[in-house]
């Protein structure tokens, strides 16, 4: 992951969505689940034999005291394909793919996984099972606070019993290929929660599974490098190819990676689709509401984000005033606008001294930087990638080119804001 | 009529008399066995402690202690606080008593721990336990001298076997605690990724409770040591006699010295272990800021 990859760069175009992809890579079927059934409470299987599991969720618990978390479930997910469980807290995806692994044991159903049945399996098979086919990647990470990054990589192997040597080099590849290289000896509190969550993949990969279960990965994560992250594990899966199941409560994240979409609710799944047939073909109408219901990055404009600029140069300053201006401001830069407020660029100390040294009486708009301006009403996601890779502020202009405001990619992030998780950077 | 009514009265008494003469009578020879062996054991821990001179266990405390803080000062402290026990004349008692102290403490930890594991895995075994653990620890101490005193005769095995009841119940608790204060998430990775029991146990609950089980071992210690004074009232010898017979003497320039090298042992049982309980703390999860400090400091 750390191969620097452009984002998109390795991904299937466009076309190959459209029209590669209904059909899914592989084709034997990793994981078949059928009619599977979860009952919390007491008597579960008495539950689910009367006609009581046929009530609304909220009748039953108030009757019973029971709640059922998955219902009547059924899907199949195709060799090498990424299949994703998406809905609403509490909908049952959680539950589901817990039970994939039996982590929760489902009351009733059956679940095959390349072909044997999980539910039927002993204790020791289940562990076998557990060790060398699926492995799962947690939302709070889930890791060993008192191993290193590298005993976490290894914990997998070393349950399986491999040699202790055997397992840290397999440890160690599976971090490299993460982009983990050189943190082996670091424990997972030193690590940002990117990072963190880098370890869980490594730690799910090193074991070399057939199957791997996401659980809302990248939830807790701040957008900037939730978006990295998912960028970076296209990637890794256009190269190993793993069937995945991967769970969230994020549609544009759904619609990202998916090859396959299922969508729950109330513990069933609503609908199962490719991501463009969920949004042209929505089953009913909480499917509809769901593909309409917008992150906040895709509702808010730039405007919401926007800032005075602190300090404001004119046109008509010489450079000795502005570099005054900038000594008196305490900064390295500033931008620069007309008599009418037009944005011309950013004018920074290395350019005023350079004026300066050749003695010019006035600053020309070619002599500024000038960093590409934006509309006030683009919308926040369309901002990421001008934010991350501008040292400077993004500027934001009207029709007529008027400096209304400057974005700093800091604000972005607190428009964003998830109380969750402050993304801290161990390298600062 | 107000008055409780005699015949609704448990004789409790009576039959708490009639087993212990069971038990004397039928298992006397076990008690026998395992008081004689408890005795050897304990003779042979006083004995190494009085063996190695005075002078070597202050420094190797003293040494131990400055590597625990990282602080000389905090050795030197601890070293001057043993010198003390010495220069207040109960060297000797002092060994006595802290065999006493270890071998109690020893064992409270070899049967604490697996106890608090079981607790913390079985809510019945925790329903069951939990009231004897708070019977043990408001029962008068002197109550369970006598069925001390009649399985083991005098000295200090009935002694060490009254301290055990007294200072057990810390170690457990907080092996339960700790054990059950394991994040559910951490549980769930290790499991997902094939941990049985025993993996989940040794990798991952006890390492993280670990902090938690020492600030018990840490309690049990200390409790262990305010059991010197009634333990000696059934013939343990050491520093609690030395404040029992200053008592019975009335002799208060004498009770005060005794009294205060039990203070300074105890404060010394306790600062060390208590650091070595912080110590492991930091270890067991490495905050961020230590990285922080640590690289400021390089």
């Amino acid at each position: 992951m750390t191969t620097g990859t452009t984002a998109g760069a390795s991904r299937p175009s466009e076309t190959d969505v459209a029209a590669g992809r209904a059909q899914p890579p592989g084709g034997d079927v990793a994981v078949r689940v059928e009619n599977l059934w979860k009952v919390f409470g007491r008597n579960p299987e008495k539950i689910l034999k009367s006609d009581l599991r046929n009530l609304p969720k909220t009748e039953l618990l108030a009757r019973t005291g029971n709640v059922v978390g998955l219902r009547n479930v059924s899907f199949e997910v195709k060799s090498g394909e990424l299949f994703v469980l998406m809905g609403l807290s509490g909908s049952g995806k959680s539950t589901l793919i817990r039970t994939l692994i039996r982590l929760i044991d489902p009351t009733a159903g059956t679940l095959r996984v390349d072909g044997e049945d999980v539910l039927a399996m002993e204790h020791a098979e289940l562990l076998n099972f557990r060790r060398n086919s699926i492995s799962m990647v947690f939302q709070n990470y889930g890791l060993f606070p008192h191993y290193t990054v590298l005993q976490n990589a290894a914990y997998g192997l070393k349950l399986r019993g491999d040699d202790q040597k055997e397992r840290e080099e397999s440890a160690r590849t599976a971090l490299k290929t993460v982009g983990l290289a050189g943190w082996e000896d670091y424990y997972p509190s030193s690590l940002s929660g990117g990072m963190q969550q880098r370890v869980g993949l490594a730690r799910a990969l090193a074991t070399d599974p057939d199957i791997l279960l996401m659980d809302e990965p990248f939830s807790g994560l701040d957008p900037l490098i939730r978006r990295e992250l998912q960028d970076e594990f296209i990637d890794l899966q256009d190269q190993l190819g793993k069937t995945i199941v991967f769970v969230t409560h994020d549609l544009h994240e759904a619609l990202k990676l998916g090859d396959r979409i299922a969508i729950m609710r109330d513990g069933e799944i609503v609908q199962v689709a490719e991501p463009e047939e969920i949004l042209s073909n929505p089953h009913d109408d909480y499917v509809r509401a769901f593909t309409q219901d917008a992150s906040p990055a895709s509702v808010f404009t730039a405007t919401t984000v926007m800032d005075e600029p602190s300090l404001l140069l004119y046109r008509w300053q010489g450079p000795r005033v502005a570099h005054t201006e900038l000594m008196h401001h305490k900064s390295d830069w500033a931008f620069m606008v007309d008599k009418k407020h037009r944005y011309l660029g950013i004018c920074t100390e290395d350019i005023v001294g350079g004026l300066i040294r050749k003695n010019a009486k006035a600053i020309e708009s070619d002599d500024l930087i000038r960093p590409e301006p934006v509309s006030p009403d683009v919308l926040i996601e369309d901002l990421y990638g001008l934010v991350s890779t501008e040292s400077y502020p993004v500027p934001v202009v009207d029709g007529e080119e008027r400096l209304l405001g400057v974005i700093r990619a800091r604000k972005i992030l607190e428009a964003l804001h998830n109380p969750d998780d402050e993304e801290e950077d161990p390298d600062a | 009529m107000r008055e409780f009514p005699e015949w609704l009265r448990i004789p409790l008494a009576d039959a708490v008399d009639v087993a212990m003469d069971w038990v004397l009578a039928n298992l006397g020879g076990l008690f026998d066995w395992i008081g004689s062996v408890g005795l050897q054991v304990l003779i042979a821990v006083e004995r190494v402690l009085i063996f190695v001179p005075w002078f070597v266990v202050v420094i190797v405390v003293g040494v131990a202690a400055w590597r625990l803080a990282g602080t000389w000062k905090f050795g030197v402290q601890m070293g001057l606080m043993l010198l003390a026990v010495g220069l207040l004349g109960y060297w000797a008692e002092a060994m006595t008593t802290l065999s006493v102290v270890i071998v109690s403490v020893a064992i409270s930890i070899g049967i604490g721990i697996p106890t608090g594991i079981l607790m913390a895995w079985y809510n019945p075994v925790k329903r069951f336990i939990t009231p004897i653990l708070d019977a043990m620890q408001t029962m008068p101490s002197f109550v369970y001298l006598i069925p001390a005193l009649m399985l083991f005769g005098l000295g200090r095995v009935p002694a060490t076997f009254a301290t055990l009841i007294y200072a057990i119940p810390p170690v457990i608790r907080l092996t339960d605690v700790g054990i059950r204060g394991v994040p559910e998430n951490t549980i769930e990775a290790a499991k997902a990724f094939g941990a049985n029991r025993w993996n989940l146990l040794f990798d991952v609950q006890l390492p993280l409770a670990r902090p938690s089980i020492l600030v018990g071992v840490n309690q049990t210690t200390m409790m262990a040591l305010a059991m010197v004074v009634i333990g000696s009232m059934i013939g343990n010898r050491g520093l609690g006699m030395e404040v029992l017979l200053s008592i019975n003497r009335v002799d208060i320039g004498k009770g005060f010295e005794a009294g205060l090298a039990i203070v300074f042992l105890a404060i010394v049982i306790d600062r060390i272990t208590n650091r070595f309980a912080a110590v492991n703390r930091e270890t067991a999860a490495p905050a961020s800021n230590d990285e922080g400090s640590v690289s400021q400091s390089a």
